[in-house]
């Protein structure tokens, strides 16, 4: 047995002699080509630098409901599910114009759970994410966050409560689309809620609730199918996700 | 063969089984007993309000246009039974819903089930009292009735929350239900697998006016 702990013992001992090839310093081909004089060494090259790479700039559009699940029924019986990917199909080719990367998490008509879309949200790695919901209800455009108190971001977040490091940038995110759909004139009114998937969405995100106009001082009144309105919405949200990303860069 | 000690523990297993079999059976004829004098018991305790001493609450009734809560009193005769008042508070909000100057429209004669109270226990370190939690049952007309979407089906919680939270402040958590069974949404948004806490809701007193931009509501 004694020839088997030496033989055992000798194989550690070479192993642990020799560093890993990665953690070697110095040029790679000095230490692997063979010196001679058919094979002379090339000249030695530069060692690369380490560039760091910077993180992509990613909107996720989430187009609530879809397939089995229609979501409300708005004006003539049409499905939420589809305005809302009416919606988001016209703000990502309004974004993908304005140079944004942009992910949409439901491209057709199909049924996700809420456990999907949120993983497949926090999969992008998002500077932004939007929720697109359509109601019946209300006036202009309705913007929710997170019901969570905000807390302190930590290399593992609960699943649950995920949104919770990030409420107090959705809020900042919030007041962007805010600022964007006033100059647009849209009404505007802002909450908090608990709708799932939300508080497990890991990023900067909120809730974008499209409602018909109701006629007030500086409104007429016009419904959720109208293409004048969608598209000053839609310009609005591009325009407030365009100084996001200038907000990004610098931070 | 089998001995004597065996048999008798035999003896002994099958008649303690067949005493708690009958025993089972007693209390579950108690429990349907007590469940049924209730729900006898409730309608006529509803019809018998009238004769409580009358009560000024708030009401705290959304308003769909601007996302608030507006504070409204209304003088309710109250019945003593602290779940009832909270039934009949609620069926209360309800009603001016259903009225026909409502900010926040929805039509249903019956909107409330029941209303159970479960104490809390203190946290640790706690000084105050521990509160109970509220457990609302809505009527399934109620949540068939409710307008779809994240802003209407949360005013109608937020309503209710607040309106417990001001009239009966012992109640610090609520968790709802639709005809007596957990349910993920209230009408496919607002969620209803979570508990909220009573005080989870900021109520302005005046309503504000529809505003472009700047973000009216709470």
């Amino acid at each position: 047995m004694r020839w088997i702990e030496a033989a055992l013992a000798l194989g550690l001992f070479a192993g642990m002699g020799q560093a890993p090839r990665s953690l070697q310093s110095g040029p790679p081909q000095a230490a692997t080509l063979p010196t001679s004089p058919q094979n002379p060494v090339p000249p030695a090259l530069p060692a690369p630098t380490m560039q760091p790479v910077q993180p992509r700039f990613v909107v996720v559009l989430d187009a609530a409901h879809g397939g089995s699940d229609p979501g409300a029924k708005l004006g003539d019986a049409v499905p939420e599910k589809d305005i809302t990917l009416q919606l988001a199909g016209r703000l990502r080719s309004m974004l993908r114009a304005r140079g944004i990367d942009v992910t949409m998490i439901r491209q057709g008509d199909v049924t996700m759970a809420p456990l999907d879309r949120a993983e497949a949200v926090n999969h992008a790695q998002a500077a932004a994410c939007l929720v697109i919901h359509a109601t019946a209800t209300g006036s202009g455009v309705h913007l929710f966050t997170s019901s969570l108190a905000p807390a302190a971001r930590a290399q593992f977040l609960p699943w649950q409560t995920a949104q919770a490091a990030y409420v107090t940038q959705s809020l900042k995110l919030e007041s962007e689309l805010d600022t964007a759909l006033a100059h647009a004139e849209v009404p505007v009114t802002l909450g908090r809620a608990s709708v799932e998937p939300m508080d497990s969405m890991a990023c900067p995100e909120v809730a974008v609730e499209l409602a018909p106009l109701v006629a007030g001082h500086v409104t007429t009144a016009k419904p959720i199918t109208d293409m004048g309105y969608e598209t000053s919405v839609v310009n609005a949200i591009a325009a407030a996700l365009e100084s996001w990303r200038s907000d990004w860069k610098q931070s | 063969m089998i001995s004597q000690v065996q048999k008798f523990l035999f003896a002994v297993l099958l008649l303690a089984c067949v005493a708690m079999a009958a025993f089972l059976l007693r209390l579950r004829n108690r429990a349907q007993d007590r469940l049924q004098a209730q729900s006898a018991m409730a309608p006529a305790e509803m019809t018998e309000s009238a004769g409580n001493p009358v009560k000024t609450v708030a009401l705290y009734v959304p308003n769909d246009l601007d996302d608030s809560l507006t504070a409204v009193e209304a003088s309710v005769p109250m019945p003593a039974d602290e779940s009832a008042q909270a039934r009949v508070l609620l069926q209360k909000l309800i009603d001016a819903f259903g009225a026909p100057s409502s900010t926040h429209p929805i039509q249903v004669a019956a909107g409330i089930d029941d209303v159970y109270f479960l104490p809390l226990t203190r946290e640790k370190g706690a000084t105050g009292p521990a509160g109970q939690l509220a457990v609302v049952d809505l009527s399934g007309a109620l949540a068939a009735a409710e307008p779809s979407g994240i802003e209407p089906e949360t005013l109608t919680l937020e309503s209710m929350l607040a309106t417990l939270h001001a009239n009966l402040p012992t109640i610090t958590e609520v968790h709802f239900l639709v005809d007596g069974q957990q349910r993920e949404t209230l009408a496919g948004h607002a969620d209803l697998t979570r508990t909220y806490l009573a005080s989870d809701t900021m109520t302005q007193s005046q309503p504000a006016e529809t505003g472009i931009g700047t973000g009216a509501g709470r």
